[in-house]
């Protein structure tokens, strides 16, 4: 067949290309100019990383805020969704015990909790809550610091982003970031 | 909707709409071998392709060889990404030492690279090797792409020319990679690390998190393969949850990037196809008839999850979906990922309200031709375009042509196989796997209809090329390995040989001059000609197993009924 070698010299040639010099060039671009984005922004404590600013981890403890339900208990070896579907009963089990948890650990709350507190998110790993689901945990953890929550509200309002250019996406809370502010503003730690 | 969400749809739209007309023309260039602003800088690339591949690029092939030539170099393809795969902890770039892949997921994964489909049965970051998803994936992610571009290039020739040749594949098909496909894939790929998007070749990190849990952070070359993973409408994300894992996709613009690199290109093509041919209207009408009807699915789309329902009381449900995004850019990328056959999600598909989640099998019933692949939603929609032209041709009586060449049974039967078969593909196979255990035993919703829409989709996806699924289904066992393969191999390749039989065919044919009783392609009563037989095949075709699955569904949610 007069097609077999061309196609298997092209293939090598085409595969040296497209994956191994083009994913070369990029990797050099990113660690030439955005190392730390291009490296999935560690963050280390004592040289040691505590986790990664775009990773959700799990917040049980009321003196921090908590992030979104995750399908996957927030392991990023298995990243995913619950994908239950909108009328599923395993769904309205598990929103039914949010609720109640969530409840429970915000007394001074008389709304429902916000959505995206009560719903998992699709990676598991979703970083951010609304701004919304920030200030409703802001007694619950001034509560548990002995803080004052006017202090607490205004950290939140510090760390709350605004859409990207003011135009894309939702506005944002970053949980692990907004944790690490926390406890780094010295604010005590009622242990 | 609040205000924020028109103007992001808007934006988006105006977008899509501006560029895709200076790429539409950039790649005519391009496809006609002309010389481009990117010449200077890459032809050398080019030539040194033949050069090695020992190819005269001059040479023309006619239908057959061109095909043969296209086959042979798919199957290539195939061997080289599945023996990666079963050999993989003994190549390097490993630092997880991940093992060897069994036989049946190696062969779905290769099957659905090759065929640009990208359906993932397996978990990349658990499962890949960094050297497995650079040489094995990223490579098919571009030659895919750049064989669906070459087959319609060489469709396009066939009604354009006259003759016996269609040109060479190699070239058109080391053309589309090197000029089209790379560089707009350097381009998105920097971008998107700019945005937070990983690339690395690190082994994971062990972090312990502030209330000292274990965490493994993985790395990896992703932000190389998303580039291209999106503008060759593939979608086989670096990590398991595709474009919803905040690695692959952490900002709103990066979503935004991602949404217009996903449709810039088919949307792109059907302009370049009206410079082809020598007429834009031809390509603007087939821009308009794609565009009208994948708008008219985002609307609905969004009129599904604004519903409100009433086992929460609540609208616009969150499950699965990524708080940076919110539920408008989660509706238009299931629509747009749906209707361009590309398949990545950054939400769950699965956990969508049920219309919403019909719309996007909706999308890829339609035979994945609104906007649909990197060159296989043109020639895709090439396929109804002479349906369309010759039902008109009956219904008025006279002979039917198209852009003045006579449409004859041999067309009109090789149209009907490539729209066809693959319907045909997605029924029998739901309905089998609905039937047997060995099908059941994979679906996790336990009662109720969403069972079935997951079996559903998932035929859908393969058959369609899309990739995308309601991942609840646990896919990677040899049933739905192998079965999914061969959906994935008849919705590739049993519209692909059909199309080149039409160039082969319509190559060989007369031209004759335009009169005044020439059937025009260019207008709006024929955009809705068209749109009507779309609709029409998906929804005769379809609309019984929907019924069976998400209307179902729907209907037993807004009275409250939960399984």
């Amino acid at each position: 067949m007069k097609h077999f070698l061309p196609a298997f010299r092209i293939l090598l040639f085409l595969t040296l290309v497209t994956g191994v010099a083009y994913p070369l060039l990029i990797t050099g671009i990113a660690t030439t100019f955005f190392r730390q984005e291009a490296s999935g922004d560690l963050i280390l404590k004592n040289q040691q990383p505590i986790g990664s600013v775009k990773l959700a981890q799990k917040f049980a403890s009321p003196k921090y805020f908590w992030g979104r339900p995750s399908a996957i208990d927030y392991n990023p070896q298995s990243s995913g969704g619950s994908n239950l579907s909108q009328n599923s009963l395993d769904l309205k089990k598990l929103y039914d015990e949010r609720m109640v948890t969530l409840k429970a650990a915000n007394p001074s709350q008389l709304e429902n909790p916000p959505q995206d507190l009560l719903f998992a998110s699709g990676s598991g790993l979703d970083p951010h809550i609304s701004p919304a689901a920030a200030q409703y945990q802001i007694q619950r953890v001034a509560k548990a610091r002995a803080l004052n929550s006017s202090q607490l509200e205004k950290l939140v309002n510090d760390m709350t982003k605004d859409r990207q250019f003011g135009i894309f996406g939702e506005p944002t809370v970053n949980v692990l970031s907004l944790n690490i502010a926390l406890d780094a503003q010295g604010l005590l730690n009622k242990e | 909707m609040r205000i924020s969400d028109y103007i992001q749809v808007i934006i988006f739209i105006s977008a899509l709409v501006l560029l895709a007309p200076l790429l539409g023309a950039f790649i005519a260039q391009v496809c006609e071998g002309q010389k481009t602003f990117l010449h200077p800088a890459l032809s050398w690339l080019e030539k040194l392709t033949y050069k090695i591949g020992g190819v005269n690029p001059n040479e023309e092939m006619n239908w057959k060889e061109y095909t043969k030539s296209l086959l042979v170099f798919n199957l290539f393809g195939f061997i080289f990404v599945f023996l990666l795969q079963v050999f993989q902890s003994s190549f390097g770039l490993n630092p997880q030492s991940l093992p060897n892949i069994n036989w049946h997921s190696a062969l779905n994964t290769a099957v659905s690279f090759v065929t640009n489909t990208n359906w993932q049965g397996y978990a990349g970051e658990v499962t890949m090797s960094y050297f497995t998803q650079m040489l094995a994936l990223t490579v098919q992610n571009f030659l895919s792409a750049a064989t669906g571009i070459a087959v319609f290039i060489a469709l396009v020739r066939g009604i354009k020319k006259s003759g016996k040749t269609l040109g060479n594949f190699w070239q058109d098909m080391t053309r589309s990679t090197v000029y089209i496909l790379l560089p707009l894939s350097i381009l998105l790929a920097v971008a998107l690390v700019g945005q937070g998007v990983i690339q690395n070749f690190s082994s994971y990190a062990e972090a312990t998190t502030i209330e000292g849990v274990k965490q493994i952070i993985p790395g990896g070359p992703a932000a190389s393969q998303i580039a291209i993973k999106q503008l060759g409408t593939n979608g086989g994300g670096f990590f398991n949850v595709n474009s919803a894992h905040p690695f692959e996709n952490p900002t709103a613009f990066s979503n935004f990037l991602q949404m217009l690199a996903i449709i810039l290109i088919p949307a792109a093509l059907a302009l370049t196809y009206g410079r082809m041919v020598g007429s834009r209207k031809q390509g603007w009408t087939i821009f308009a008839v794609m565009f009208a009807v994948w708008f008219i699915t985002l609307v609905g789309s969004i009129a599904s999850e604004y519903m409100t329902n009433p086992t929460f009381q609540q609208a616009a449900i969150m499950e699965g979906k990524e708080t940076r995004f919110g539920v408008v850019n989660s509706l238009i990328w299931s629509t747009v990922t749906t209707a361009a056959s590309n398949g990545s999600v950054n939400t769950m598909h699965s956990s969508l309200s049920p219309l919403a989640g019909a719309l996007a099998m909706f999308n890829m019933m339609m035979g994945e031709v609104i906007f649909g692949g990197v060159g296989t939603g043109m020639y895709g929609m090439i396929l109804f375009v002479l349906l369309t032209v010759f039902l008109s041709g009956l219904m008025v009586g006279r002979s039917p042509e198209y852009l003045g060449k006579k449409i004859e049974a041999p067309e009109v039967k090789m149209a009907l196989l490539g729209i066809l078969a693959p319907c045909a593909c997605i029924l029998i196979f739901t309905a089998i796997s609905a039937m047997i255990p060995a099908g059941l035993s994979s679906v996790s919703a336990k009662g109720g209809p969403h069972g079935f829409s997951e079996i559903l989709y998932a035929f859908t996806s393969a058959t369609a090329n899309n990739g995308s699924a309601f991942a609840g289904l646990n896919a990677n066992t040899p049933y739905y390995n192998v079965m999914l393969s061969i959906a994935m191999l008849v919705g590739r390749f049993i519209v692909i040989l059909p199309v080149m039989a039409i160039a082969g065919q319509m190559l060989g044919k007369k031209v004759s001059p335009v009169s005044a009783g020439t059937f025009s392609t260019d207008n709006a009563l024929f955009g809705f000609l068209l749109i009507g037989v779309i609709v029409i095949v998906g929804a005769l075709t379809f609309l019984p197993a929907l019924t069976l699955g998400p209307i179902v569904e729907h209907f037993l949610m807004i009275n409250g009924q939960t399984f």
